[in-house]
């Protein structure tokens, strides 16, 4: 194939970037205990950028020291001080937004005009949210009778773990330490290994703010820090966004501490594009259209990639024309080029597994409706992770409707009736996202309740508020992130039983 | 030909990189290995290495046979979605996440994948649940 050249407007410059860091334990730079670092490769182009600390049990078991002195202080910590402290964090992030996001677009390879519109502000708008929800939540009261009252209060669970993704480092980082710190908990984070960097440089800026001890950052990798963080006996919950088998191995080292977990494993999310979606050519039907090229959001690495479009067969024509427009439109580039809409892949593993993905729909029959195959991008990029942005037809018992590829592949297939999009939108192992575009209004009540997805995008797609919980359903998971109820998952209850009845019972 | 007799075509076969890397991990961990195919977000469609009885397979899994000496299991619902598929385990340059026993190495497990034929799909190896597998303590 040939190799796209690029006319774009010139990279911005990268911030400083340390050659190395540590890891962030105790409100300190603790050199690992191997006094070994491991390379972190942009997948801008494929290069070196800095190196993070290789950590391993001993450097969990610090952190978990460090946590454990922590905790009883910061549990006891008032809400009004634990509130400030998040909002401080929050600001600091803010004022230094533009550099953080280059530094997340130089390790995730995500176009830069992502980093600044969405993770960034999102980061900053978590803290607040929990900063706030804080502030007015209640434990509650019941008077069982005139003597019997029942206090159930919220207790903070302890020390908990929390073993992040690389698709969104510090957004994703953010959606689990913000609740865990206003619930009171102390918190040991394990980074991706793919993107060890940006929550380094973030814990620069925000290490000092928090008593130490509080929340504690080792990176390292997975069977070296994130399997003795996972399974230590001395942590009292798992959070954990990643996939099934790993899922299910921290799961079964939660079983043998009895200890809860939280699990995020993805999805192959259903976007259902109704017939009453082309009944005109207006705004809104430009927004539809909007809605299933989101697949390329953040090159498709989203455990809610809207990766399934289903689109009634009387308007597939005229929508699809539209949609294969629309992604043939999205420019490719630098990352760091202020009009790139879609950056690298995170990875050279994820770049392979997707061209595999690619391989294995073609050869089952699926017709390419655009894209297909890498971008080779020139000016420096010819050894970063580019793939085109990729339209499959096909039916749903194909490998590309069925497993989650984690890239710019989105699989397209037609229905005739609405009981038919249900079932093709059931047909799925997954339950994470789901997407119902329609301008009629029973059909927007009635089919997103008929969807087993624990989030059903309704006349729009990929909003991440702080305010709306997100979550699982089948085999994507259990538990919740974002929204008050997140507290919840960082919380026991305490409940007091009282009687204030001065007479004896009369059993004995 | 009697049924135990006869060849079974193989579910997963290996590449020679593969091959060496689980000669590395055999020798640096001093044990067996397993292989589970995942799925799911992020690293998900790729096949995960354990030493040898660290993953617990259980009834909802579904064992496709043994590569290079080594089990290899999936969930029973994937499995719905590839069983029309002979799958081959590579491994490629990278920096995967997940808890498989590689990733030090800068190196990933992968599956590549090909299509059975209607003549093949007849004479696959019969696969056994995870629980089977269990219970008859060694595949053979």
């Amino acid at each position: 194939m040939t190799t796209l050249t690029l006319s774009q407007s010139k990279p911005v410059e990268r911030p400083e970037i340390k050659e190395k860091y540590d890891h962030f334990i105790g409100g300190k730079w603790v050199a690992p205990t191997s006094g070994e670092y491991f390379d972190n490769i942009s997948p801008i182009d494929g290069k070196v950028f800095s190196k993070a600390a290789r950590g391993n049990k001993q450097d969990i078991e610090l952190a978990l020291d460090a946590a454990h002195a922590a905790f009883p202080t910061w549990s006891k910590t008032s809400a009004a001080q634990r509130s400030k402290l998040l909002n401080k964090i929050a600001d600091i992030i803010e004022e230094n937004l533009e550099m953080l996001a280059r530094i997340e677009t130089i390790d995730n390879g995500k176009a830069l005009r992502e980093t600044r519109a969405a993770d960034l502000p999102l980061v900053i708008d978590h803290f607040r949210y929990f900063a706030g929800v804080i502030r007015a939540d209640e434990s509650s009261i019941s008077e069982h009778d005139e003597h019997t009252v029942s206090i159930a209060l919220h207790e903070p669970l302890g020390v908990v773990g929390q073993i992040i993704p690389w698709n969104f480092p510090l957004l994703m980082a953010t959606w689990k330490m913000a609740p865990a710190l206003a619930a009171g908990c102390c918190a040991i984070v394990k980074p991706a290994e793919q993107t060890p960097t940006s929550i380094m440089v973030l814990m620069e800026l925000i290490g000092h703010v928090l008593p130490p001890g509080v929340l504690n950052v080792v990176t390292g990798f997975g069977p070296e820090a994130g399997k003795p963080l996972a399974s230590s006996p001395r942590i009292a919950k798992v959070s954990f966004t990643g996939e099934t088998t790993t899922g299910r191995l921290i799961m079964q080292y939660a079983s043998e501490n009895l200890i809860p977990v939280t699990m995020e494993l993805g999805g192959k999310s259903p976007n259902i594009f109704m017939k009453s979606v082309a009944d005109a050519d207006d705004e809104f039907f430009d927004k539809a259209v909007e809605g299933a090229v989101m697949f390329a959001l953040n090159q498709g690495e989203i455990c809610t990639c809207p990766s399934r479009i289903l689109v009634h067969e009387d308007i597939y024509d005229v929508f699809m024309e539209r949609v294969i427009a629309r992604t043939k439109a999205i420019k490719m580039g630098h990352p760091l080029a202020e009009d790139t809409m879609m950056g690298a892949q995170a990875s050279n593993d994820q770049y392979e597994k997707i061209l595999s993905y690619i391989d294995i729909g073609k050869q089952e029959g699926a017709e390419v409706l655009c894209g297909g195959d890498k971008a080779e991008l020139n000016s420096g990029l010819e050894t970063g992770f580019y793939i085109q942005p990729t339209i499959f037809k096909g039916h749903n018992k194909m490998r590309v409707f069925q497993e989650e590829i984690f890239g710019p592949v989105v699989s397209v297939t037609t229905f005739k009736t609405t009981e038919e999009a249900i079932a093709i939108a059931n047909d799925t192992m997954y339950g994470l996202g789901a997407g119902l575009w329609s301008r009629d209004a029973h059909e927007l009540y009635q089919v997103p309740r008929a969807i087993q997805a624990g989030r059903v995008w309704v006349n729009c797609y990929h909003n991440y508020p702080a305010h709306a919980p997100f979550g699982g359903y089948k085999k994507s998971g259990f538990g919740r992130e974002n929204h008050l109820m997140m507290l919840g998952h960082y919380r026991q209850t305490k409940n007091m039983l009282i009687s204030y009845d001065k007479n004896k019972l009369g059993f004995f | 030909m009697s049924p135990d007799k006869k060849t079974f075509i193989p579910r997963v076969l290996i590449t020679e990189a593969a091959m060496d890397t689980i000669d590395t991990l055999r020798k640096r961990f001093g044990s067996e290995l397993m292989f589970h195919q995942s799925g799911g977000c992020c690293d998900g469609s790729s096949p995960m290495c354990f030493e040898k009885g660290d993953f617990k397979v259980g009834g909802s899994d579904i064992w496709l046979g043994e590569v290079y000496g080594c089990d290899f299991f999936m969930n029973s619902d994937q499995f719905e979605y590839w069983k029309h598929t002979e799958l081959t385990l590579d491994v490629t340059p990278g920096r995967g996440s997940s808890f498989s026993i590689e990733i030090p190495m800068g190196i990933r497990f992968m599956i590549r994948s090909r299509l059975f034929t209607m003549e093949e799909l007849e004479n696959l190896i019969p696969t056994k649940t995870g629980e089977e597998v269990l219970e008859e303590g060694s595949i053979k």
